[in-house]
């Protein structure tokens, strides 16, 4: 399918934010291993760490399928690493030396002391100078915060090819916005973060957040704040191809994520498929204003 | 004067003007803190901000009267316009200046490798929370100090303390971060300009006020409306994470009351937390607020030094919104 001498797109699944049953979340990845066109997938907690233990139990499990079916897998490490606990936490998945590392809070760069990593939205990579210096660190491989526009993306793009560092970017799903050191979802049901009860669980796709005329707005997630709309990106990437971004990443939704993922590959090939994704998520409002170096949340005319 | 019983950390405090540098130095400043009139700073306002000849003469005055001038150079370099920040850097190098203030990587790279004589801060707009952190920029670019993000409580930075190889300076008075500072994309979701990229939260040209048919008034940022204030409550600047909103069920404060930060009542607990540095935010506000706040730290941090009694209370009046909170520094939401 790929045109001669030019390297073929490459899906990749993103870490799933939301905080899913275990059981939902390993068959939610055995489906994307077993039926789904993507060839990299990040597994692991970035959002909260309390999250983490009711995972663990079936994530080998899921790695093991994942292989097999032939994708690369990649371990997330959490963005927001408040206590010894979470240090320690990072510490022992970069000691990981089976799979490599998306490494979301700085600490995590320490840890791997050098070798092959990837880069994740949460580490600030604004300029060519910062992406070198990572590159020179081991990184090969960088996720790119939503809000940097497709012009300095393709600068971006073109300082990595020097030092072969591939270049990754969103093009589906909530935007990670911002992270704290509080939860919103506990605080929004009285609740304190060590006693929390968890019920971020009630909202796998996030809590919509509305203006008070009703407007929406962002979606809570714990210490996450996201944006309401979803990031739609089908149409540029054969833009984004032609300056050597390859890479582009699906955020997990609570929604088909096998057929999402079939018209992106359909996209990457350059069909248009936003009238489709339209119709598959009706209630969703899609937006692109960022690629411009517009607000976040507008959706630009084609 | 000078002569103390007991350890003071230095007082750090903020200018946006030259005029406000010198009140700040008056008014009993160890350290004024400022930056160059562009997206250089994460203080970009109009009217704002230091010229190359402003920062000379600022740093020269300061001198004089036995104070130091740091260099804010913290946002985050634009991809293909470094050059714009590194000549930020050799320029407050060039003006003099005691230390130079950063968030990103690259620009600690180039001022570690171009000016190793001259003191590295960590900006809080790295937010580097963790000592694992703080130990890669210490051992990486030579950071010397780090300010440390405003989401640690005082026995996290007590413990911190302990375990790092650098000086931390810690926030202790006004505008308030809810969200990791440096890690926040709210604003440029909503008005396409960021404290990132543009060094500018809510910038004022998208913020408006629109009065409802019943006298009250909403704040807008965009498209959003991020408040709305009853006939005769006072009408509060549209920052997203300090505006009311509908979720789950609730209307009102979903990330954070309006509150700026008032830390002189936790001043005995956080000077023996291990602190070498207190940092009083606010460049974008009035010589009348630096003064008052400057004096007004000073006096505790003499007081304390004595070992008398500390005066609480005598800021609240120069908080925003006439609000004021402990912050982090005294969680209860843990």
């Amino acid at each position: 399918m790929a045109v001669k001498g030019k390297k073929a797109a490459k899906l990749t699944l993103g870490p799933v934010l939301f905080n899913w049953a275990p059981e939902k979340w390993r068959d939610f990845h055995f489906r994307m291993a077993d039926e789904a066109p993507v060839d990299i997938v990040y597994i692991g907690e970035v959002v909260c760490s309390k999250r983490q233990p009711f995972f663990a139990g079936v994530l080998p499990d899921v790695v093991e399928r994942l292989k097999k079916a032939g994708k690369s897998v990649v371990l997330s490490s959490l963005a927001m690493v408040m206590n010894g606990r979470e240090a320690k936490s990072v510490r022992e998945l970069a000691a990981n030396e089976d799979l490599p590392v998306e490494v979301n809070d700085v600490s995590a760069l320490a840890a791997l002391d050098g070798r092959g990593h990837v880069i994740g939205p949460y580490i600030n990579v604004y300029n060519e100078d910062t992406l070198a210096h990572l590159a020179a660190g081991g990184a090969r491989r960088l996720c790119l915060a939503p809000e940097i526009p497709f012009a300095a993306a393709k600068i971006l793009a073109a300082a990595g090819k020097k030092c072969k560092m591939d270049i990754e970017i969103q093009v589906f799903g909530r935007m990670p916005l911002a992270l704290s050191a509080r939860c919103y979802h506990a605080r929004l049901h009285k609740l304190s973060k060590d006693s929390c009860q968890f019920v971020c669980a009630n909202d796998p796709d996030g809590l919509s957040l509305k203006t008070l005329d009703d407007l929406g707005f962002l979606a809570v997630n714990g210490i996450m704040t996201m944006s309401d709309t979803y990031l739609d990106l089908s149409e540029k990437m054969p833009e984004m191809e032609t300056a050597g971004i390859r890479h582009f990443r699906l955020s997990p939704q609570d929604c088909d994520m096998v057929k999402v993922a079939g018209l992106y590959r359909r996209a990457a090939n350059g069909d248009s498929v936003a009238g489709e994704l339209k119709e598959l998520l009706p209630a969703v409002r899609f937006s692109d204003g960022y690629y411009a170096g517009a607000a976040g949340y507008k959706r630009l005319p084609a | 004067m000078k002569k103390q019983s007991r350890k003071t950390p230095e007082l750090v405090c903020p200018a946006g003007t030259p005029s406000a540098l010198r009140v700040a130095v008056d008014a009993g400043a160890d350290v004024v803190y400022c930056g160059f009139r562009d997206e250089t700073n994460a203080r970009n306002f109009p009217g704002l901000n230091f010229s190359r000849a402003e920062m000379s003469e600022g740093t020269e005055y300061a001198h004089k009267h036995k104070a130091r001038v740091y260099a804010a150079i913290n946002t985050f370099p634009q991809a293909g316009n470094t050059a714009l920040w590194h000549k930020a850097i050799d320029d407050a190098v060039g003006c003099g200046a005691d230390a130079l203030i950063v968030a990103d990587m690259g620009l600690a790279a180039y001022a570690a490798r171009m000016h190793p004589e001259t003191r590295l801060h960590l900006s809080v707009q790295a937010s580097a929370s963790n000592p694992d952190a703080i130990r890669y920029y210490c051992e990486t670019f030579n950071v010397k100090r780090v300010v440390l993000p405003r989401v640690l409580s005082i026995p996290e930075i007590t413990a911190l303390n302990g375990n790092i190889p650098c000086e931390t300076e810690a926030f202790v008075f006004g505008g308030l971060c809810v969200m990791a500072e440096g890690r926040c994309l709210l604003s440029s979701y909503a008005t396409g300009k960021s404290p990132n990229m543009n060094g500018v939260c809510s910038p004022a040209g998208d913020v408006r006020y629109a009065q409802g048919k019943d006298g009250s008034m909403a704040s807008k940022l965009g498209a959003f409306t991020i408040n709305r204030f009853a006939e005769g409550e006072p009408a509060g600047y549209p920052t997203i994470c300090k505006g009311r909103f509908k979720c789950g069920g609730e209307t009102g404060y979903i990330f954070e009351e309006p509150a700026s930060l008032d830390a002189l009542s936790m001043m005995p607990e956080l000077l023996q937390s291990g602190v070498a540095a207190l940092k009083i935010e606010g460049r974008q506000r009035g010589k009348a607020y630096t003064e008052a706040v400057v004096k007004a730290f000073r006096k505790a941090l003499s007081d304390y030094a004595r070992g008398w009694p500390l005066e609480i209370g005598a800021l609240i009046a120069l908080a925003e919104g006439g609000q004021s909170t402990a912050g982090a520094y005294d969680k209860t939401w843990r």
